[in-house]
């Protein structure tokens, strides 16, 4: 074996705590706390999402009092979501699907966990409850194009 | 001594820093446009089309083409001095220089028309022509070549010197090359398997999710790529500019193991929000991630002791007086020593980006740019420049033009850079996306928050230019209009304990097995059934015109 200074072995073993105390947070909030990362849901044509009813323009379903769905089609040329605006009583709950017939877009919802990406191909899946009214811009968080920076839209929360 | 590979080293520097003057200078621009200074249109007269086309010259010129040829011509010239002896054979390496050289110019050409603005990940279904990918693609190639030169050379020193232990220089320069070769498989596989026929029209598919999988097997280990070179001059010279000595050279030679051990086996954390990956192998890959920040660790103790010894020989005494007798006048020093205090931050930013699902708030925002400019963006870039504040004057034989003005150069990069970086940061906090014009953005969707984060970004981005300036100003007159001759050597810091290197840390075979089987259990399942369901089912688009 090699020699380790003490100072050193003090080092490690701070080194190691605090990556098994970092780990175990995440493991702990993300597999009991239910703060997950997007898992696969479904495959789609991305040739055929622009003609898909529930993607085409975007749409809002309710399912029960205070949950609902969310389907949201990125767009590169012109630069949009659709639906561009999605309104929803306080307390809901929202699952969005979101997918691209195009390039590779992003999908972030401020003042939520929701963070994915958009993949032609790959139908996105994440879930959200919005329990303070307002306006929640999302934006799109990956480079599509020279319109990017003017793809966004708005949760708004009455 | 070393003639030929001096001019081979030349050469490489030659390109690099080229590809940096013009790719560094988009930086301002772009920190002006998040400041609401958007200077692009103004440009296009020159045939610049968009900040997006100025972004992907920004980002292939200084990520790929500056760090590769760099990297490729510091490991191959310090391998040759560390065994002291010449490459075994020279015209592998230059056959590897030019088919670099090539692949550049092919890669250049459609970036410069304003034909491949996909920048730097070039994420399918955004479809460059063929000639873009098949020129990263020998820009790689010729990395491998010249590695391969390496390589003859070691082997030639380990048929003179069977016994012996490998200088840790030389050892450390094989293992970056090492980890190299394999991690660009991903890419090369992405490029030559997906890309390329779908790119030349010969099929009309791609699946994206797939290609970034590939993308992304090279992608992080390439930031090792990067890094290890400054790893390499923080444990093997800067010990001995300091004054001082190696403080634990095993443990410096079981770092560089780790890091090949490592290094690959943990892509998924770019894809930890990605749709089509499950949450078990992000969740590995996590884990897999904290593992390799355990050698950065070994390396911040390591390097700051042997600091501490030098700065103690030097005269200085107790817990933190040795700091202020290091050598704060050796611009080379100096400016790898600042490069190392902004990477403690990008470290820190590090572990929150693999930190799976805190990785939520801040994912694909303006705080992983923030981060990685700490990274590859001072780390790598400003150590690289503290090398050459040596190395140029070694390899010329002219005097660094002015010391004085390299010192300068390197405490104005450092304040830029952390104003830059602490902009980026608390923008991505607040929400602002990355790779996005965000002085536009602002007004679209952006909060009130941003407004000083984007004037830091602004301000900052000039500060950065006042540096680079200064930094080329020096290169340019050190190597053509200095008038003193000097002679350099290359520092080679000794160990503080003497002693023999234990086999298990001179012995390749144990650690490229685990490498490999590693690669394979973290890769393996998920790339087969990646590949086995997908689909080939997106045509390319051009979204930049």
């Amino acid at each position: 074996m090699i020699h380790v200074n003490v100072y050193e072995k003090w080092w490690i073993g701070l080194t190691t705590l605090m990556l098994v105390v970092f780990g175990t947070a995440v493991g702990v909030s993300a597999f009991m706390g239910g703060i997950q990362v997007p898992i696969p849901e479904a495959r789609i044509d991305p040739r055929t999402v622009a003609a898909d009813p529930k993607f085409k323009d975007g749409s809002l379903q309710m399912l029960a009092p205070g949950k609902y769905v969310a389907y949201v089609r990125a767009q590169a040329s012109p630069w949009k979501f659709f639906p561009e605006k999605i309104e929803v009583p306080l307390n809901s709950t929202v699952t969005f699907y979101v997918t691209s017939g195009d390039v590779q877009h992003g999908f972030r919802i401020d003042g939520t966990n929701i963070n994915v990406m958009i993949l032609p191909g790959q139908v996105s899946k994440m879930t959200a409850k919005f329990d303070k009214a307002g306006e929640f811009p999302f934006v799109c968080h990956e480079y599509c194009g020279v319109g990017h920076q003017n793809m966004f839209g708005k949760v708004i929360v009455k | 001594m070393l003639a030929a590979e001096k001019k081979l080293a030349s050469w490489h520097i030659f390109v690099a820093l080229a590809a940096l003057a013009l790719g560094a200078s988009f930086g301002p621009l772009q920190a002006l446009e998040h400041m609401g200074i958007n200077v692009y249109p103004a440009l296009q007269s020159v045939g610049l089309q968009s900040y997006y086309q100025g972004l992907t010259l920004h980002g292939i010129l200084n990520a790929l083409v500056w760090t590769t040829f760099f990297i490729t011509g510091f490991l191959g010239y310090a391998t040759a001095k560390s065994l002291n002896r010449p490459l075994a054979n020279i015209t592998v390496s230059w056959v590897g220089f030019w088919l670099m050289v090539v692949g550049l110019v092919m890669a250049a050409v459609p970036l410069l028309l304003n034909l491949a603005t996909v920048l730097y990940t070039f994420y399918p279904p955004m479809q460059a022509p063929w000639y873009f990918y098949l020129g990263l693609t020998l820009v790689v190639v010729g990395s491998w070549v010249s590695g391969v030169g390496m390589y003859m050379t070691y082997w030639a020193w380990r048929k003179d010197n069977p016994k012996e232990t490998t200088p840790l220089i030389a050892l450390a320069s094989l293992i970056t090359m090492v980890l190299w070769q394999i991690c660009t498989l991903g890419v090369a596989a992405e490029i030559l398997a997906l890309i390329l026929p779908w790119s030349l029209g010969l099929v009309q598919g791609i699946d994206p999710q797939l290609a970034r999988t590939f993308f992304w097997f090279t992608g992080h280990p390439l930031v090792y790529f990067w890094l290890l070179p400054a790893y390499i001059s923080w444990y093997g010279m800067i010990p001995e500019q300091a004054g001082g000595k190696l403080f634990s050279e095993p443990l410096a030679r079981l770092s560089f193991w780790l890091f090949l051990l490592l290094s690959t086996p943990l892509g998924f954390h770019h894809q930890y929000v990605d749709p089509g990956v499950p949450e078990g192998w992000k969740f590995l890959h996590a884990v897999l991630t904290y593992a390799v920040f355990f050698p950065s660790m070994l390396t911040a103790f390591n390097v700051i002791a042997s600091m501490e010894i030098g700065g103690k020989a030097r005269g200085g005494k107790g817990l933190v007086g040795w700091i202020f007798h290091l050598p704060w006048n050796e611009p080379s020093f100096v400016t790898q020593v600042l490069a190392m205090i902004l990477f403690a931050f990008g470290g820190a930013g590090g572990l929150i980006n693999a930190s799976y699902n805190v990785n939520l708030v801040i994912h694909n925002t303006a705080w992983v740019p923030g981060h990685f400019h700490l990274t590859v963006g001072t780390a790598v870039t400003l150590s690289f420049m503290g090398i050459l504040y040596w190395w140029l004057p070694h390899l010329t034989g002219n005097k660094l033009w002015s010391s004085k003005m390299a010192l300068w150069q390197a405490w104005i990069w450092f304040v830029g850079m952390g104003i830059f970086s602490n902009g980026m940061h608390r923008l991505g906090l607040d929400g602002a996306p990355r790779r996005t014009m965000l002085g536009v953005a602002m007004e679209n969707y952006g909060n009130e928050t941003w407004t000083i984060p984007l004037i830091m970004v602004g301000v900052g981005g000039q500060i950065l230019l006042i540096s680079g300036i200064l930094f080329f100003t020096n290169m340019v007159m050190t190597a053509y209009f200095s008038k003193e001759k000097v002679v350099v050597e290359m520092p080679v810091a000794k160990p503080y304990h003497a002693g023999a290197t234990p086999v298990w840390l001179n012995n390749w075979q144990p650690w490229l097995a685990g490498t490999i089987v590693l690669i394979l259990i973290a890769y393996g399942p998920m790339l087969f059934q990646l590949i086995s369901q997908a689909q080939f089912t997106s045509p390319g688009f051009v979204v930049w015109k």
